[in-house]
């Protein structure tokens, strides 16, 4: 077959057809969910479907502040994801210098705890977990939610595994220029690892952002609760009020979308090198 | 301070090779080497360290390399190792949060096999994993097949692939949740349509058989971009030589699939095969968006029958107990895959 001069072989229009397909598979019910966040609730389910509402209803957008306080539990979801975020990267990368390149006693046994941790369910111990929270008088507050998320093996054990393709060459080097070990850390293996970093990032925004479970469990008090939770006690308060409840959201799904575009160049170089592929 | 610093900044790790690197790497502490006589400070310190007992530097870097590890093991020793000492204890003991704990012996064990919902919960969470493993696998694996070529628009289509993974559960799952509203859905509009009677139209969430079959295909369509990714990362370290070889053998796109694709993508297919079962064992946040654990017990699964006995019923020794059995399988699947990893 011909297409503007060229000639395509079935094999590619049909690797064409597929990837289409599944893309809009994949996407389509992002597109209704903008779609419906237009409409009027009664003509949200309107057959056959109209994609672009002739009279788009922005006022969905204005009324989801007041109806429930969105704006609080962005805050409260920001907040939680930036500190567990940052405090992730720092302690992680931290430890994994330790153990990619420094020698110390027990360090098989210290990094073994974290391994056989890697493939241990959190649900398994969220139940302990939550009591010894409570017994720090710490349920219902963000820190509980802060130290259960943001020392995990999982981003030590990315790091390190980082790490360990750095060349140790370069650390001695800078150890002959008198570079103390922090400085080393600070100057050499941060800049070095950003992919790493970014797929860790990526990782744990992600995960503290759609975190349902965890923020279901320890917060109550309508103060404290996460977009996700929030977005749930919306669901589930006006259970009819469809373009209300996808308006909420399409602003819940933008911060993610944000994020993820912002960092996705480095993600598959992320997966690659640091190799959690295995 | 020499110059050092600033030429190791400047090594980008993903654009030159290992072997590229070390080299550089060497020629530094060869500069290093060279300079280090001209520079006073350097000397004077390297003597004062020739002072230092050898013991008391080992104790030194030690203390140096707890100072880094401290943070986080910290956090992780009260946080995760304290708490999973505290599950493997509680699963033998009765209590109720409040009240003193009492020591149960193996009460908790036997009444497993009693609890109805508990033998539905551990069915239904096997099912579950017998079939969306293989199914995202292979979805998974078709995906990065196709875009690992050269096609156009390539990055957008990998990451409109990935975007279900990282879009928020709940807003994703009151979508699904509407397009297969069994009475006004779309899906069943268009089965409606496409010539389906309205009483052979499926319930989906609504209806005991097809309830699972909701929350797989949610799974499946939710996390495959994930795993695509990871079969990219794979598909990217093979050689392109092992394909030119076998081209030259004569083999067709199908038995270089067969005989070059899949044996080199072993250790990543063992990897996600691993990950899958993992996160399919812990299922909880999807059934409990899409179904609740209904219609009846038909979606009921593991993590959701710990939640109910623990945050429920307030039944903290049983529902530990019920943790144990989902680590003990999540434990035998990975000693399994490991053993069979080895073999081959």
């Amino acid at each position: 077959m011909r297409i503007a001069g060229k000639k395509i072989s079935t094999g590619t229009i049909a690797v064409y057809l597929t990837v289409i397909v599944v893309t809009i598979i994949m996407l389509l019910p992002f597109a209704w969910m903008l779609s419906a966040s237009l409409k009027l609730s009664r003509d949200v389910f309107a057959f056959p479907i109209e994609w672009i509402p002739s009279e788009p209803r922005w006022q969905n957008y204005v009324d989801i502040w007041t109806k429930i306080p969105l704006a609080l539990f962005i805050y409260n979801t920001s907040k939680l994801t930036i500190i567990v975020t940052v405090l992730q990267l720092l302690t992680s990368s931290f430890a994994a210098y330790a153990f990619a390149k420094l020698h110390f006693p027990y360090k098989n046994t210290l990094f073994l705890g974290y391994i056989a941790t890697i493939a241990m369910p959190w649900q398994v111990y969220m139940v302990p977990q939550f009591l010894l929270m409570r017994e720090f008088g710490l349920n219902n507050t963000h820190l509980a939610l802060i130290c259960l998320q943001a020392f995990t093996a999982f981003g030590v054990f990315l790091m390190r595994q980082f790490y360990m393709s750095i060349p140790t060459e370069l650390c001695e080097a800078a150890r002959i220029d008198g570079m103390n070990e922090y400085q080393i850390w600070a100057k050499i293996m941060l800049p070095l690892s950003k992919p790493a970093l970014s797929t860790l990032t990526i990782f744990t925004f992600v995960t503290t952002w759609n975190d349902f479970l965890g923020p279901m469990i320890y917060l109550t008090r309508t103060e404290l609760k996460t977009i996700q939770i929030g977005l749930r006690m919306f669901i589930s308060q006006y259970s009819a009020e469809y373009g209300l409840i996808m308006a909420a959201s399409v602003v819940a799904l933008i911060p993610v979308l944000i994020v993820f575009l912002a960092l996705q160049r480095f993600f598959v170089e992320g997966v690659a090198s640091s190799g959690i592929k295995g | 301070m020499l110059m050092g610093p600033q030429v190791l900044i400047e090594v980008r790790l993903p654009n030159c090779s290992q072997a590229d690197i070390r080299q550089r790497g060497r020629m530094l502490v060869t500069i290093a080497h060279a300079t280090m006589s001209d520079n006073p400070v350097q000397a004077g310190r390297k003597k004062k360290l020739r002072v230092v007992s050898k013991r008391r530097r080992r104790v030194e870097n030690a203390l140096i390399a707890y100072s880094f590890i401290a943070p986080n093991f910290l956090g992780f020793a009260v946080f995760t190792l304290g708490p999973i000492l505290f599950a493997f204890a509680l699963a033998f003991m009765h209590w109720d949060g409040s009240n003193p704990i009492t020591f149960a012996g193996l009460d908790n064990f036997w009444r497993l096999f009693e609890d109805k919902a508990f033998i539905d919960a551990l069915w239904n969470t096997i099912v579950f994993t017998v079939v969306s493993v293989p199914a995202t696998l292979a979805c998974a694996l078709g995906l990065a097949i196709l875009l690992n070529q050269k096609i156009f628009g390539r990055d957008f289509f990998r990451t409109a692939m990935f975007f279900p993974y990282v879009a928020s559960l709940v807003a994703v799952a009151v979508v699904w949740n509407m397009i297969f509203n069994p009475e006004m859905g779309p899906v069943n509009m268009i089965l409606y349509t496409l010539g389906i009677a309205p009483e052979n139209l499926p319930g989906w969430a609504a209806d005991r058989h097809w309830a699972m079959v909701t929350v797989i295909l949610f799974g499946i369509w939710k996390s495959m971009g994930y795993y695509m990714v990871i079969y990219l990362a794979g598909l990217q370290g093979i050689n392109s030589e092992l394909y030119e070889a076998a081209g030259l053998d004569g083999a067709n796109a199908w038995q270089k699939f067969r005989h070059v694709t899949l044996p080199q993508l072993a250790p990543t297919t063992f990897f996600v095969t691993v990950m899958l079962t993992i996160q399919s064992f812990k299922v909880f946040d999807q059934v409990y968006m899409i179904t609740q654990g209904g219609p009846g017990t038909s979606t009921l699964v593991l993590v959701y029958h710990i939640y109910n006995e623990a945050f429920i019923s307030w039944d903290l020794g049983y529902s530990s107990m019920i943790s144990l059995v989902l680590f003990f399988l999540v434990l035998a699947v990975t000693v399994i895959q490991f053993r069979r990893q080895k073999e081959d």
